[in-house]
């Protein structure tokens, strides 16, 4: 079985977060970069289904040049391959991504990879789309949001959460599969993992940037105000908790 | 006239809270466009929210039935709204920002090969509309220039104040059968199966009592279990707790967890991580249980209580039996 985890490279942001003087981005003098939890969740299972079911794993970004270190820590972790779908840097809509994806994987008639992972919503832009329209592009069916995955004869099931249990479904391979982190625990890579990683090659292609009707631009990016007002200090240690008593009662009204 | 549509999910015969507040995004882009305002429900109980909708200023309910509709599928969801917005001259469709409405909207904007804004708080509706949407959990604003022939929009959870139309009206309630292939209930949901956890679910408590690194193991958080009980509330924990193993991630409130809104949100040895405060930001109050009085939690919160938790929690613990 072969599983495909598709990954995107951010900013590892602190407490604040600092634009570019022109708002057009973040400024990441000071940072390093990262992925979103929900993705390295979707690299760890793409890891697990191999191991369980044989196969390789491949981890695949669109992004720039810089992008290859995620890659390299999907390597470290246990992917077997890894894809570089290189771009100059600008950010490309989910719906140019999700095309250069899907023909990055297609193969023949079928598609290179019988399981392919997303997490749900990338960590930055957060549009909620890009693994749905991959599997559109390429007519496969789509499970979102699964805590909880199970490959069988040809077959997956997804379970995903709702208020009060799971809500359950079944799909045929070749299937895209979005995960939310808690699926399960990312593996650390070794300090030795991650030097072998450093000399793996990473395949790279270039592909356009495919538009369609209708576009959707950024024009900026804007901190949204924030409460500046401090909390009022009920008081040190425990004899704080009279006054805590006394606001829970009257003011918060829990009691 | 051209329409706007709207996805309405109903709660027990309502329109859900996310749905309400996609009207009342919705609501405005219509008049800014001289549109109709039109709505369109799912399901068996679907048309029992048409008078809910009157209300809201809906001109029309499009009660999508099919017999192969009898569960959530998404891509069928998603094709129906593609199917409606054909049929007419369809000005925008706006779906709540909800899992299900981010998700079959992204599903019509597949079908119909078009962008979608996701998670919008604001829309100027004009030939263009320029939005506000929320990037990073919405701890960035993005502006954007939305420009198509239908557009397609989320409405950001818990960030739309709900508001009644001046008008009432009464909606015609209309029957949408969609033409449905095989293909479209691919991926729909065959089962339910229900937690045979105890206690109030996380995102329903009135009140949480959250546990952060500061909590220092999992046996400590007993602590906070015996306060969640004397409050009626719940545990949750931060991302740090989860990834020490202390308790399960079905806890974990932040951005990549649960994105509650209880009345009182008591955070234990929390620092209050931008990450974290995402998903408690809705809280009415927060009250900051922190040996830190630097902390990033104490200038977000309501109320804080500089100290040691495992010293704190207890007497108030104490207190609130002797107060029963």
């Amino acid at each position: 079985m072969d599983v495909l985890a598709c990954i995107k490279r951010v900013p590892d942001t602190g407490a604040k977060i600092v634009l570019t003087d022109d708002q057009q981005d973040i400024d990441t003098t000071n940072l390093g970069f990262t992925m979103s939890p929900h993705e390295e969740c979707a690299i760890e299972e793409a890891i697990q289904l191999v191991e369980d079911h044989g196969g390789e794993a491949r981890v695949l970004t669109l992004g720039p040049d810089e992008a290859a270190e995620q890659l390299r820590t999907g390597l470290a972790m246990g992917a077997d391959e890894a894809t570089l779908l290189e771009t100059d840097g600008d950010e490309w809509s989910p719906r140019a991504t999700a095309r250069a994806i899907a023909d990055a994987v297609r193969d023949g008639d079928g598609v290179s990879h019988d399981v392919l992972l997303f997490g749900t919503e990338s960590a930055d832009a957060a549009n909620y789309q890009v693994g749905i329209r991959v599997a559109r592009e390429l007519d496969l069916p789509v499970v979102t949001g699964s805590k909880d995955l199970e490959v069988g004869d040809g077959s997956v099931t997804a379970r995903r959460e709702i208020p009060g249990g799971q809500e359950v479904m079944e799909v045929d391979l070749p299937a895209v599969v979005t995960v939310k982190e808690g699926i399960n625990s990312p593996r650390y890579a070794s300090m030795r993992s991650k030097m072998q990683a450093r000399k793996q090659s990473v395949d790279r292609a270039s592909p356009e940037q495919a538009s369609g009707p209708g576009t959707f631009e950024k024009i900026e990016l804007v901190s949204p105000e924030t409460d500046d007002s401090e909390a009022e200090v009920l008081g040190d240690g425990p004899d704080a908790v009279p006054a805590v008593m006394d606001v829970l009662r009257d003011e918060v009204e829990v009691l | 006239m051209s329409v706007v549509l709207t996805l309405v999910e109903q709660e027990s015969g309502e329109p859900a809270e996310t749905s309400q507040e996609a009207l009342t995004l919705a609501r405005g882009i219509a008049a800014e466009t001289d549109a109709r305002l039109e709505a369109v429900a799912f399901g068996d109980e679907g048309a029992a929210v048409a008078d809910d909708l009157g209300t809201a200023g809906v001109d029309a309910l499009h009660h999508v039935t099919h017999d192969r509709l009898d569960s959530y599928a998404p891509v069928a969801w998603g094709e129906a709204l593609a199917q409606l917005a054909a049929a007419d001259e369809t000005e925008a469709v706006v779906a709540p920002g909800s899992e299900r409405g981010q998700e079959a909207l992204a599903h019509a904007g597949a079908t119909l090969d078009l962008p979608m804004a996701a998670n919008c708080t604001e829309v100027d509706a004009g030939d263009e509309y320029e939005v506000s949407r929320q990037r990073w959990g919405g701890s960035l604003v993005e502006r954007a220039r939305l420009a198509a022939e239908t557009k397609l929009l989320t409405a950001a959870a818990h960030e739309v104040s709900i508001e009644s139309a001046p008008e009432a009206t009464e909606p015609a309630v209309e029957t949408f059968t969609p033409d449905l292939s095989d293909a479209h209930v691919r991926g729909r949901v065959d089962r339910i199966e229900e937690s045979d956890e105890e206690g109030v679910p996380l995102g329903e408590a009135r009140v949480v009592v959250a546990g952060g690194r500061g909590v220092g193991n999992a046996e400590d958080f007993d602590q906070l279990e015996e306060l969640a009980d004397l409050l009626g509330g719940t545990v949750g924990a931060s991302r740090a707790a989860v990834n020490e193993g202390w308790r399960p991630h079905d806890d974990q409130v932040g951005l990549t967890g649960a994105k509650i809104s209880p009345d009182l949100y008591v955070a234990c040895g929390i620092s209050g991580a931008v990450q974290h405060m995402i998903g408690c930001k809705g809280a009415d109050n927060i009250l900051a249980i922190n040996t830190d009085p630097d902390a990033a939690i104490i200038q977000q919160g309501e109320y804080a209580v500089i100290g040691d938790l495992h010293e704190v929690v207890p007497a108030l613990n104490e207190a609130l039996r002797n107060a029963e």
